[in-house]
């Protein structure tokens, strides 16, 4: 930055002289033509709320785009192996390559970012991008931002996808997009830390911790550990609930250190928190590559679960070659292969004994591993893990949306 | 303000000789304190280049765990890091030419001339200077919405401009206001338009003013954040590729390169000290 | 002709640029207010419909971070003024020949991104780091004592971003106080103290209001430091408003609030203008 910022004589002079008559006259002028500029602007929005898809979108989207040989691939850290073995098998199956970067963090954030871009028809430099199932997602359908996706060019995707994911409610059909994976909010700890282990929503208010908890800054997951503290179910909550779970959530304010996108896992790492809200499969990994002992439980009150989803943005430049990558995680084996890394919920049940049969050609620790991924719930969860686990909050009307924004901010901007 | 228009202001004014003082163990205090700011000043700079040499396997560039210079030679195996550093680059010398096009013309006319405006033109440039760069990324980032603009490179050159420009006109401006009027008068004797006495008399005085606008807004844009941060979109400069960073962790590459920017500038300042200080003794 | 053409003259040579900052400084402010005043959602798009509320709403929402940042960047300012004016005095008396060297070695900061000096400060000062690891160690720090998201490292980072900004007004107002005047006080019979307090701080307050003015602005509506440096409960109207503007797409919040921010401001300095007298800020501005 700049040195020189000593004002000139000349200005401050200017800042405080009085103006002349002349001046004034010219002033209400100004004045009245700043309320004419101030009337004439506006932003443009690009959509209505829950508008649905034309029945000859699809058509007219993919008319005329060709295969160009590339995908520039968005995602969120930890959701693939570094080297990415996926990608390799893919390129040399067909020759199309792929720029992964891991440029997304929270949802909040991605959505600001890539608005304005998306609004005046730019490309956002991505084909391909991974968003949750949070209310951003309906920001994105309904500003018209996602491609309608051509499911006649996704074979293993209905081959192998788990029925469930077909009608999800966010996104019925598939429209727009197909999962990446689901995954499960609840609680990491540190067991050497905390000196106990953790089990319920409540330990995240014990005083014992003051200082070394960690919560997430994204309303909609702060706000269902919120509500499931005080005993609502998100599903059915009200604003009356949304206020209480704000105030419980104050309550904690003082005994949290920070309210973290996905860095709450490198701060566990650190030791600057002993347990916090967390998503499942980062656990799973950070312990693998850094050889920590971290536990992940989900708590007795409930856990969040969520689901990112490939979407297709609509002004990608080779929406050919990303649906085709789209479907190629979809393929069994390299479905089991992702889930094997990433550890979170996988879409493929068929991937649950590909990861078997895998896990039978190792041997020690990696079979060991493997096998435990096989059989965690946290991957492949029964319907009885799925009763504990509830959706982020749906908002019906934009207003309701705002006002919940309203309610849970100020909790994480101090 | 660079070190080198200091350094000739305090050649132009005082021809001070040491000033006799009798502060005695008070001198040595404050002697000994400007050391101890300075090093404070320094330390994380020193941090910074410590750690561009610390031999740690992964991303986590937080313990020291050996030295190396292994990183000098990987320097580009982040592929986007890099190319938000040539990206910052390039808008940095766009946008420095540009800025210093716009700028010395207004730093000349507001050192040279009196006329109406110049008064508010003063208050612009105060205000430009002076204004919080959150106010003037949020404004710009208003602007562009409204306007149906996307956020992207050219957004982030035309941010920089903006605000470089007042910056070049105060550089140039102190110059101008200090010119020596006899030479453009000699010149217009001896017959020359204002316009060729501009040039070839004028601009080549006041050209190493011009010279340290155009670093200043090279070093401005390029170290940029928080206007950038509004006007880039998902644009990655070098700087914003480092705040996107520090959730994940900062990779020892990054510390090599923000090392060789500032070995970098600190060459080019003392180059430029030194060149004008042999330039003023001829 | 020519008459004509060297009156145009200045107004050509600032057209270019002055028509830059037009577009781009003046007429974004408009468009900023013009948002404050909208109503809407990000989907359906703002309509401009007069609506000053949000003027209130989100002053009543975030009046703890506003005035928390006017607390933070006063305690900053004052700390550099504390911190700069030695250093600005040793230069400009006793600095000799090196004067440049060490203004030099004063702004030598600026040359790494400030991104990046907040992070090595941010490394330097964790919770495991080189400062806390050793104290920790020597039992000299509690087990749960962390400086990171403490106001003591907002501020301090605070006050090392703009350091230099509070060292270069002093020094250039100390620079110009003319020997004579101070020799003058000691034919007088004024001891060092009292030369100081009666001749040389006086002579220098101008600059020490100048560089407050300039630090005190980009301190309070800074963000960077409170993100990198602190924790939620040191969050700054900074940060509230890039959250609007770059998390929440809410624009006529954030741009209410830049408003709201930019009026403070602006009372402040023109208060200080008016109570200093524009005269003696004008000496030490005088380049």
């Amino acid at each position: 930055m700049s040195a020189s910022n000593i004002p000139d004589p000349a200005l401050l002079r200017g800042l405080t002289s009085r103006r002349f008559g002349r001046r004034d006259a010219l002033r209400l002028s100004g004045l009245s033509a700043l309320g004419l500029a101030l009337a004439a602007c506006g932003v443009e929005g690009k959509g209505k709320p829950a508008a649905s898809v034309a029945p000859d979108a699809v058509a007219k989207f993919w008319a005329g785009k060709t295969k160009n040989g590339h995908v520039d691939f968005a995602s969120w850290p930890l959701y693939m192996d570094p080297k990415k073995p996926e990608l390799a098998k893919f390129t040399a199956k067909t020759k199309i390559t792929v720029k992964y970067q891991e440029v997304i963090q929270e949802m909040g954030p991605w959505f600001a970012k890539v608005q304005p871009q998306l609004s005046a028809g730019q490309s956002i430099g991505y084909d391909l991008m991974v968003i949750t199932n949070s209310f951003q997602f309906s920001q994105f359908r309904d500003s018209g931002f996602l491609a309608p996706l051509d499911l006649s060019k996704m074979p293993n995707f209905a081959k192998n996808a788990a029925e469930a994911y077909k009608k999800e409610a966010f996104d019925p059909g598939n429209q727009f997009s197909v999962p990446w994976t689901s995954g499960i909010t609840g609680i990491a700890y540190d067991r050497k830390k905390t000196g106990r282990d953790i089990t319920k929503l409540a330990d995240l208010w014990d005083p014992a911790f003051k200082g070394h908890i960690g919560m997430m800054s994204d309303t909609q997951e702060l706000g269902n550990f919120g509500l499931m503290a005080v005993g609502v179910d998100p599903a059915k909550s009200t604003e009356d609930d949304w206020k209480k779970a704000a105030a419980r959530l104050k309550e904690q304010k003082p005994l949290v250190r920070k309210y973290y996108d996905q860095s709450y896992i490198d701060a566990l790492g650190q030791g600057e928190v002993w347990l916090t809200q967390a998503w499942s499969g980062d656990v799973f990994q950070k312990n693998v590559s850094d050889g920590t002992d971290f536990k992940f439980v989900v708590p007795e009150e409930g856990g969040t679960i969520w689901t990112d989803n490939m979407t297709i943005p609509i002004t990608a430049k080779n929406p050919v070659d990303a649906i085709e990558l789209m479907d190629f995680f979809y393929d069994v084996e390299i479905a089991a292969s992702l889930a094997e890394y990433i550890s979170y919920v996988c879409p493929v049940p068929a991937a649950q004994e590909q990861i078997g049969k895998d896990a039978a050609k190792r041997s020690g620790d990696d079979r060991k591993a493997m096998e435990k991924i096989a059989t965690s719930p946290l991957v492949f969860p029964s319907q009885a893990d799925y009763a504990n686990l509830h959706y982020y909050v749906s908002f019906d009307v934009v207003a309701k949306q705002q006002a919940y924004q309203k309610i849970f901010e100020p909790i994480v901007l101090g | 303000m660079t070190a080198q228009t200091l350094q000739r202001q305090v050649a132009e004014e005082a021809p001070a000789p040491v000033r006799p003082r009798r502060r005695i163990s008070g001198t040595g205090l404050m002697h000994a304190y400007t050391w101890i700011l300075i090093a404070w000043l320094v330390l994380p700079i020193a941090v910074m280049i410590a750690f561009g040499f610390n031999d740690t396997p992964g991303r986590y560039n937080q313990t020291w765990q050996g030295f190396t210079v292994k990183w000098y030679g990987r320097l580009f195996e982040y592929e986007e890091l890099t190319g938000a550093l040539v990206l910052s680059l390039v808008i940095a010398v766009v946008s420095s030419v540009g800025a210093t096009a716009l700028g010395t013309g207004i730093g000349y006319a507001l050192g040279r001339y009196r006329f109406r405006g110049s008064g508010a033109l003063n208050l612009v440039m105060f205000a430009a200077i002076a204004s919080p760069e959150l106010i003037l990324g949020a404004s710009l980032l208003s602007l562009f919405v409204s306007l149906g603009v996307g956020p992207g490179v050219v957004t982030i050159t035309i941010a920089h401009i903006m605000f470089s420009i007042a910056f070049v006109a105060t550089v140039v401006r102190a110059r101008v206001v200090t010119l020596d009027r006899s030479l453009e008068e000699a010149a217009a004797d001896l017959g020359a338009t204002p316009w060729t006495a501009f040039w070839k008399v004028t601009f080549p005085i006041i050209l190493p003013a011009v010279f340290s606008g155009l670093l200043l807004a090279f070093a401005l844009s390029i170290d940029d954040f928080v206007v950038t941060q509004f006007t880039a979109g998902t644009t990655t400069t070098f700087p914003l590729w480092i705040w996107g960073a520090t959730r994940i962790g900062i990779p020892p590459q990054v510390n090599v390169m923000g090392t060789l920017i500032f070995v970098g500038g600190v060459l080019i300042a003392v180059l430029a000290n030194v060149r004008s200080r042999r330039a003023q003794r001829d | 002709m020519s008459l004509f053409r060297r009156r145009l003259a200045p107004y050509l040579l600032v057209l270019p640029g002055g028509v830059w900052l037009l577009l781009f400084f003046a007429i974004p402010m408009i468009t900023m207010l013009s948002l404050s005043l909208q109503q809407g959602d990000i989907v359906s798009g703002y309509r401009f419909t007069g609506h000053w509320q949000t003027y209130l709403d989100s002053v009543e929402a975030y009046h703890t971070q506003l005035v928390r940042s006017l607390v933070y960047g006063a305690i900053a300012s004052l700390a550099m003024a504390v911190l700069a004016f030695p250093v600005a005095y040793w230069i400009a008396f006793h600095g000799g020949k090196r004067k440049p060297t060490y203004l030099f070695l004063i702004l030598l900061p600026f040359f790494v991104s400030f991104v990046l000096r907040t992070i090595s400060w941010r490394q330097i000062l964790t919770d495991e780091g080189p400062v806390l690891h050793p104290l920790r160690e020597l039992g000299l720090v509690s087990a749960s004592f962390h400086l990171i998201g403490t106001p003591f490292a907002v501020i301090a980072g605070l006050v090392y971003n703009f350091l230099p900004f509070m060292v270069l007004p002093i020094y250039v107002a100390l620079e110009r106080i003319d020997p004579r005047v101070v020799e003058a006080a000691r034919d007088l019979y004024a001891g060092p103290a009292t030369a100081f307090r009666r001749v040389i701080f006086p002579l220098a307050l101008p600059g020490v209001f100048a560089g407050v003015l300039l630090t005190f602005v980009p301190a309070s509506s800074d963000y960077v430091n409170s993100s990198v440096l602190g924790s939620s409960d040191t969050t700054m109207i900074g940060q509230v408003i890039q959250a609007q503007y770059l998390q929440n797409s809410d624009y006529p919040t954030a741009s209410a609030l830049s408003f709201v921010l930019m009026a403070v401001l602006l009372i402040g300095i023109f208060a200080y203008a008016r109570l200093l007298g524009t005269e003696d800020v004008m000496k030490v501005a005088a380049r």
